[in-house]
This record gives structure tokens, sequence and C-alpha cells, in this order.
């Protein structure tokens, strides 16, 4: 990478390209919330239809390399800020000038990319190459591998934990990635930062909310 | 007032170097940190040690030169000053108060707390200037200028090149004082002109004398003593995004 501005402006849209995903992603989800027997059936409907569309899987492409290529130039953007500064400071208060959140990305990074790795093995894995059952729709059974992974607390708390951990990653990363790309909203600068916020915050709320609900309301 | 100090103390650019301890007795309050730094090092002198060596000039806020690590912040615990004007009033009695240079590898230390700031002066001798005589300000009306961004090229002019922004910089980027420039000369039809070179060449020496990128934290404008903001770097951004996409060879 020769320059710093367009290193981080392959972070930015890395970044802002999975921002994408989750929303589609989020929206799959959410069909976990309708009531169980047709909720059952359509979850599984929807799974299929994903897993079964060439489209998709061109998306699902895109978004493995997305997070390959946002992880490691991350890896490599990191050591060089690292390597700038040899001798560290005896005494110093970061705290008073930037958020714990905006200083470790990288931290934070790495708890989703671990969140990731967990996530992949318990659905993806399990959907492709797993023993899963037929639903009465004739579809593979991705609801029921669904409710048998939310049925223990640990992991439930760990998407709880992992989703706290990308909202303060997208706390950040979305007004970052935008001031990346030179957006200086001025009148709007407020109604900007809300929309970050509110972004951040939904989105990792909703995908927090959808493991406990199941775990205490759909697994019965 | 009394007071602890632990300061920086580094013989040479090649030395090692370590944190002293010093100790003084009967400070105004309203003595300047520089001003009890002579007085520290006076008595230095008198006991036959070396004086610390630190840098300054105007003593007004204006020349840039004076910054340091004062407590863990550049330019000390308050904010919108630089280093020369931070008062003892600001400690409390019987503080002990951290001083340290800029700790950025494109700012070598040159010997206790003085750095070698000159990586900022080739940053703008490859591009952060017009290439022609401006002259002196111009008659009013002769260069029409939007107001608003004559006010904005303002902001970003007030900025003193005091290193400050790299040094609380988690990842010692210049941006904000790179992206100053830019923003400034940009702004103004004088310097438009030459826009896509500046943004060029200025970037490119700022990676070259081993600043680290910027990661939009927020750092470097909560401590610039000139509060330049940070709508500068994006400026700078959609400039290098500009000259990269779009113009003409
Ligand atoms: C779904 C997953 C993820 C999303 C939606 C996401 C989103 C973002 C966004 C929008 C940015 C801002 C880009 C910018 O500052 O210009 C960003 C920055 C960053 N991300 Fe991610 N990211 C994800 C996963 C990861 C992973 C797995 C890692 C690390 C292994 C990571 C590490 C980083 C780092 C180090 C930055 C740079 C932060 C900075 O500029 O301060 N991210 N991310
Ligand atoms: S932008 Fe602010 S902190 Fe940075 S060099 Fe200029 S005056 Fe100092
Ligand atoms: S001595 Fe000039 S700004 Fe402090």
């Amino acid at each position: 990478m020769q320059s710093s501005i367009a290193g981080k402006l392959w972070m930015a849209a890395t970044g802002l390209f999975l921002c994408l995903f989750l929303l589609v992603h989020l929206f799959g989800n959410l069909q976990l919330f309708l009531p169980r027997p047709q909720g059952q059936l359509q979850f599984n409907f929807y799974s299929h239809l994903l897993s079964s569309n060439p489209l998709i899987k061109i998306a699902g492409l895109a978004t493995y390399a997305g997070i390959l290529g946002h992880a490691v130039l991350s890896l490599l953007l990191t050591r060089r800020n690292r390597a700038a500064r040899s001798v560290p400071y005896a005494y110093s208060r970061p705290q008073d000038a930037s958020p714990w959140y905006a200083r470790n990305m990288g931290i934070l990074g790495t708890v989703l990319l671990i969140f990731l790795v967990i996530h992949m093995k318990t659905f993806w894995y399990e959907y492709h190459w797993g023993a899963v059952g037929v639903d009465s729709g004739g579809h593979r059974d991705l609801y029921a591998v669904v409710l048998a992974a939310f049925d223990r607390e640990w992991y439930v708390a760990l998407y709880v934990v992992a989703m706290a951990a990308m909202g303060y990653h997208l706390l950040h990363g979305v007004e970052s990635a935008f001031r990346t790309f030179g957006f200086q909203p001025r009148r709007f600068a407020r109604l900007a930062h809300r929309l970050g916020v509110a972004f951040a915050v939904g989105v990792s709320a909703l995908f927090a909310i959808i493991p406990v609900y199941v775990y205490l309301v759909q697994r019965w | 007032m009394d007071l602890k100090f632990k300061i920086w103390r580094q013989d040479g650019p090649e030395a090692a170097g370590r944190m002293e301890d010093y100790e003084l007795t009967g400070i105004s309050p309203d003595m300047s940190l520089l001003e009890t730094l002579d007085v520290l090092n006076e008595q230095l002198i008198a006991n036959g040690e070396t004086a610390i060596a630190f840098d300054h000039d105007c003593r007004e806020g204006i020349c840039g030169t004076c910054g340091m690590f004062i407590d863990g912040r550049p330019h000390g615990p308050l904010t919108g000053i630089t280093t020369c004007q931070l008062h003892m009033r600001s400690f409390e009695d019987g503080a002990t108060i951290h001083v340290e240079p800029w700790r950025v590898d494109a700012f070598p230390v040159i010997r206790d707390l003085v750095v070698d700031r000159s990586a900022f002066d080739r940053v703008i001798q490859a591009g952060g200037f017009v290439s022609v005589n401006a002259g002196t300000a111009p008659e009013a009306n002769s260069i029409p200028v939007r107001r608003a961004d004559a006010e904005r090229a303002f902001d970003a002019a007030a900025c003193i090149g005091c290193g400050a922004c790299a040094a609380v910089c988690k990842n010692s980027s210049a941006m904000l004082f790179v992206a100053a420039k830019v923003s400034h000369l940009s702004l103004l039809p004088q310097g438009r002109v030459e826009a896509v070179e500046r943004v060029r060449g200025t970037v490119a020496q700022m990676d070259a004398e081993g600043f680290g990128g910027c990661t939009n934290t927020g750092a470097c404008e909560a401590e610039c003593p000139k509060h330049v903001s940070m709508e500068h770097i994006a400026r700078m951004n959609w400039e290098f995004v500009k000259a990269t996409l779009f113009s003409r060879e």
C-alpha cells in the first residue's frame, strides 16, 4: 500500500461493504421473531432460497473477501502505525482526548473475527455438512440448528458480548469511514452523527436480541 | 507552591534517556510552566549541573515551538493553549508533574525536551505553498472569496505547526497538520490551481517521514491548541480522492 490515505480508503470501503452485508443478514435473522410453526417454515425456506441462488453465492464470496481484506489490511496498517512511535510515553492520558473504542478498533475487530469463526462453525458448517433434518416443507431445518445452538446460556452470552463489540466497532467505524471518504456533512453534521450512532447501536442490538429471544421464547 | 517534577533527560540524539526527579518550592501560581523550568534551570546551573533543554520562542502561543507532553497530554492539562500559555495555577499544590518530549519517531529528540520538527518543514516544501508570488493582502474586492470558504480557510490557517496532533495521536499521524495546509490553500483561489499537486506531494512526504496513518480517533482535534477542526481531514481525503480518480494528467 503506497499511500496511508489509500490504505484507509480501502479500510473504509471494505468496512462499509460489510455494513451492507450486516443489513441483509439482519433481514434474514429477523424472521426468527415470527411465531413458531410458520416462522420455522419461512426461515428454512429463506435459507434455502439464499444458499441456492448463484447471485447470493457471488455476494457471499465477496463478503469473505471483504472480511479477509479488511482484517489483513487492518493488521498491516496497525503495524505501520505502531512503528511510528518506538519510544512510548512514560505517562499518558489518552482517555482525555478520544473514546476507548476508537483507540481499540483492532481488539474489537479481533473479537469479531473469533466470533465469526465460531459462528460459521455452528451454522454455516452444520447447514452444509452437518446432520440436519428436513422440515415439513421439505427444506433443511436450519431453524432446529438455531434452537439447539441457543439452548445453551454460554452460547447466548457469547453472542451478546460479540454484538456489543460490534456495536462499539461500528460506533467509531461508520462515522470514521464516511470521514475517510471525505464526507463533510456541515449543516447536517449532527444528523449524520446521529444516523451513524443509530446504525451502530440499532443493528448490533437487534442482532443481540435474537439469541436472547430464541432462548427465552422460541425454544418452548 | 511546592511541586515535584519528573522530567525526561537525554544528552543527545543517540543517547539513552531517563525520567529524572526534581523538586521546587515557593513557586508562584501566576508563573508559567516555562518560567518554572527557567527557575529550575537556574538552580541546576548554580549546582553545577546541566540545564534542561527546551524549545520556546514567542511565549505567547503563536510560534508553535514550545510543544511538550505535560502530565500525559500535549501542552498540558488545559485545552486550546500552548505550553507557554500554561500557568502553575492549573496544577494542585504538591503535585507531581510529568514532562516529556513528543514521542514521534518522525520528530527525533535532539536533547531533553527538544525535538527536531523539520519533518513538517519538508511536508510544506512538498507542496504546502502557492508557487506564484501572491503579494501582500490584495485589495478587498479584487479576488472574491465566499465568506464560508474564507472562514474555513482561516480556521485551518490558525495551525502553528506545533506537532501536538501527531504527538497525541495513537498512530503518530500528522494528518491534522497536513490537512490544515491542504485545506487552507485549496479553499482559496490563489491556492486552488495547485490543489492536485499539493495533496499528492504533501501526503507522500508525510508518509515518507514515517508518520502513521489516520484512524479518525479525534485526539488531534481535542488537543490542538488552535482547535483546528477534523473537518479539514475529511476535506483533504476528498482532495486526495479527486486527485487520484478525477484529475487530468
Ligand atoms: C462484520 C464485521 C465488520 C464490520 C461491519 C466492520 C466495519 C468497519 C468499519 C465501517 C470500519 C471503519 C473504516 C474506517 O475507519 O475508515 C472499520 C474499521 C476497522 N476494522 Fe472493522 N469491521 C468488521 C470486522 C472487523 C474485523 C474482523 C477486524 C479485525 C480483525 C476489524 C478491524 C478493523 C480495524 C483495525 C479498523 C480500523 C479502525 C480505525 O480506522 O481506527 N474489523 N470496520
Ligand atoms: S493542527 Fe493543531 S496540533 Fe497540529 S500542528 Fe497545527 S496547531 Fe499544532
Ligand atoms: S513559545 Fe511560541 S507558541 Fe509557545
